[in-house]
């Protein structure tokens, strides 16, 4: 089966064609879509401000992630399974658009810096942990995450303006 | 006139959307801390002192981004029930930021009377609810008939 073929069958199933169907489903999971989405990533933006030394609520970089991460791994699963069922309506189409698949692009991107950030960026963390100004290294992280989910929010966006 | 340019709209969105999700996690933040469930060892004040200004600005920003928005096509939104709707709600949810924040810029503890955690538990909730509602009425001005 290829990709195409998954993606036709997702939008001919039961679960794909209920939601296009209908005049009130779409739009209420785009609803909580938007809401986990916000709340994602304003929360990553949250842990991006610190590594760049703009502060939070509390001092320690490393309590404050550990603190957040579990209402942002929360607020992204709910993302990605709205997400999931607004693809599902129309799954052929979502997949061949160019926003579409570049939104992509940038959660992979975002992905990937913040895993190179977890096992080499935040190593020396605590050496750092209660510095306003944290290092470099953490000061980049924090701006290509930014740069990252900027994008993201913007392809997502574009997404209803690209044929 | 900014129909011509059909990269402004998602553009201004994309900014709106942005602001909403600063906002939004301001909002969660100091509301869950209001509530007990997160940062119980940093105080309320903190919180505010920190995400307050962050409220501000970004309330700023939507409100000159959505601006654009309703100018760029006005019969979408000022004939809309859903934006009159949000409109509506956005200004409860000012009054109850400002209800929650007021009291502790005036006085750190104020809340921690006694007998005015209920009531400081119950603004925070009604305010991250009304602050939910704005996003969905937001959303659904897209479906809602003129």
């Amino acid at each position: 089966m290829s990709i195409h073929e998954i993606f036709a069958a997702l939008e001919n199933s039961a679960l794909g064609l209920s939601i296009a169907q209908s005049s009130v489903l779409f739009p209420w999971i785009e609803c909580v879509h938007v809401l986990s989405v916000a709340a994602t990533i304003g929360m990553v933006f949250v842990m991006d401000f610190r590594l760049l030394g703009w502060g939070a609520h509390r001092s320690s970089a490393q309590k404050l992630m550990a603190e957040l991460l579990p209402y942002t791994w929360g607020a992204f699963a709910v993302a990605a399974v709205s997400g999931f069922l607004l693809f599902s309506s129309a799954a052929t189409s979502y997949a061949a658009n160019i926003a579409f698949q570049l939104k992509f692009v940038g959660l992979l991107f975002a992905a990937i810096n913040m895993l190179i950030f977890h096992f080499v960026g935040a190593r020396g963390i605590m050496r750092w942990d209660e510095d306003k100004r944290p290092p470099a290294a953490a000061r980049i992280a924090g701006t290509v995450s930014i740069i990252c989910w900027v994008f993201v929010i913007a392809a997502g966006r574009w997404i209803g303006f690209t044929g | 006139m900014l129909g011509l340019h059909q990269w402004v709209t998602p553009a201004v969105q994309t900014i709106h959307i942005l602001a909403i999700t600063v906002i939004m996690s301001a909002v969660l933040l100091t509301d869950l801390r209001a509530i007990g469930w997160i940062g119980r060892d940093v105080s309320t004040r903190q919180f505010s002192a920190r995400y307050l200004p962050w409220m501000g600005i970004t309330l700023l920003i939507l409100l000159l981004s959505g601006a654009v928005l309703v100018t760029s096509e006005p019969q979408r939104s000022l004939g809309n029930q859903m934006f009159w709707l949000k409109m509506g709600l956005l200004l409860c949810a000012v009054a109850l930021t400002a209800a929650i924040h007021w009291p502790i810029l005036r006085r750190e503890d104020f809340w921690q009377q006694p007998g005015r955690r209920i009531a400081l538990r119950t603004l925070a909730v009604a305010s991250l609810g009304t602050w939910i509602a704005i996003i969905f009425a937001g959303r659904w001005i897209a479906y809602s008939a003129r």
